[in-house]
């Protein structure tokens, strides 16, 4: 038996940040890009928290009294570091709802925020090392 | 949702907590098409009891105006699981286990533009249900490794004779994988680490 062929695709430039602005529907079955419900406001200043989905936040501190119940419940979660796939996970949040709270609670000061580190075009070969050590481990 | 009662959110166990060392995370994404096997390789890895996050996203494009609160928007919910392995004191591995439809993935910011690369995850079954994902991350210039899940009554292929039907170069790996098997999906997920290693002496992809 002969399996299937596929056929290599080249790389392509990376698309615009903004997805294009939506079609007027006109009986065309392709189905149209999703749009996420909830998007980050601006923050006082403009600037918007860039959270990954493994952006590690930490509480500085317990919550106060004056700490809205979600906000509590974040701070909480987050005494040790915790990423924000994982807090969505656990308050049952959707990814993006996750950010919009998390980003009120870096503009107050209450959380610490520690960057992934991403992929560059020169791999850095010492992490990649460390995370191979890491799993050799397991 | 009901936050008042915070001391039942369930949060991660004891000894589930990263230490206050942990630095920072790096992600890997597991692809591939229609239950190929991405959710039991996240589990058979992860430290943690595997996780599911979701987007909740509207449909555009079906009668939306700009009128937010408009009742012809309809909310359809994405999940996606994932996993985390401790890797040293500071550093911490995330593995994602991704929908198989690319309309989906921005919904998640930097899913595929940071992960450090991709397991692409094939059932020489259905072939051609992870073609589509393979071309886009070469489109996107993530690197990956195929891994096949060996299923019971699935066709057993040559090495090369897949690669020439999947049309990859020589260096892409390319092994079978039984991803129930924590050791089988550890070997993959090390396989892809030297594959990224491998790159890193030899310059960029391609
Ligand atoms: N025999 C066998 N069964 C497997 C193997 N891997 C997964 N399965 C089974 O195949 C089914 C699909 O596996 P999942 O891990 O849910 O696949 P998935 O890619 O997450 O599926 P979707 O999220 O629905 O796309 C499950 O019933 C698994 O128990 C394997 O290596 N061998
Ligand atoms: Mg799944």
């Amino acid at each position: 038996m002969t399996p299937p062929q596929r056929k290599r695709r080249e790389p392509k430039p990376p698309p615009p940040p903004q997805p294009p602005a939506p079609q007027p529907a006109d009986g065309e079955a392709e189905p149209k890009n999703p749009e996420r419900l909830y998007t980050v406001a601006g923050s006082e200043d403009g600037a918007r928290a860039e959270l990954d989905l493994v952006t590690l936040i930490v509480a500085r501190d317990a919550p106060q009294p004056a700490a809205s119940p979600e906000q509590a419940a974040v701070l909480r979660l987050c005494a040790n570091p915790l990423s924000v796939a994982e807090l969505s996970a656990y308050l049952n949040l959707p990814f993006s709802a996750m950010t919009v709270l998390i980003t009120e609670l870096i503009t107050a000061e209450l959380v610490q925020v520690r960057a992934p580190i991403v992929r560059r075009a020169v791999p850095d070969r010492s992490l990649l090392e460390a995370v191979m050590h890491g799993l050799q481990r397991l | 949702m009901d936050f008042n009662g915070s001391d039942t959110i369930p949060g991660p166990r004891t000894e589930d907590h990263l230490p206050h060392t942990a630095q920072a995370a790096v992600k890997i994404v597991i692809v591939g098409g229609f239950g190929v096997g991405k959710t039991t390789m996240v589990g058979s890895v992860s430290d943690i009891r595997p996780l599911t996050t979701e987007e909740t996203m509207t449909q555009a494009g079906i009668g939306v105006d700009d009128n937010y609160g408009s009742e012809s928007k309809t909310a359809t919910t994405v999940a996606m699981d994932f996993g985390r392995i401790s890797v040293t004191d500071k550093l911490v591995l995330y593995l994602f286990g991704t929908p198989g439809q690319e309309r989906f993935w921005f919904l998640w910011n930097g899913l595929f533009e940071g992960a450090l690369g991709a397991v692409v995850l094939v059932d020489t079954r259905r072939l051609e249900v992870s073609f589509d994902v393979m071309g886009r991350l070469e489109e996107r210039g993530v690197p990956f490794v195929v891994a096949v899940n060996s299923f019971p009554d699935a066709p057993r292929y040559p090495v090369e004779e897949l690669r020439t039907a999947l049309d990859l170069t020589p260096e892409i790996p390319i092994m079978e994988c039984d991803v129930r098997r924590r050791a089988s999906s550890k070997e993959v997920l090390m396989t892809l680490m030297r594959f990224l290693h491998s790159i890193a002496l030899t310059g960029a992809l391609t």
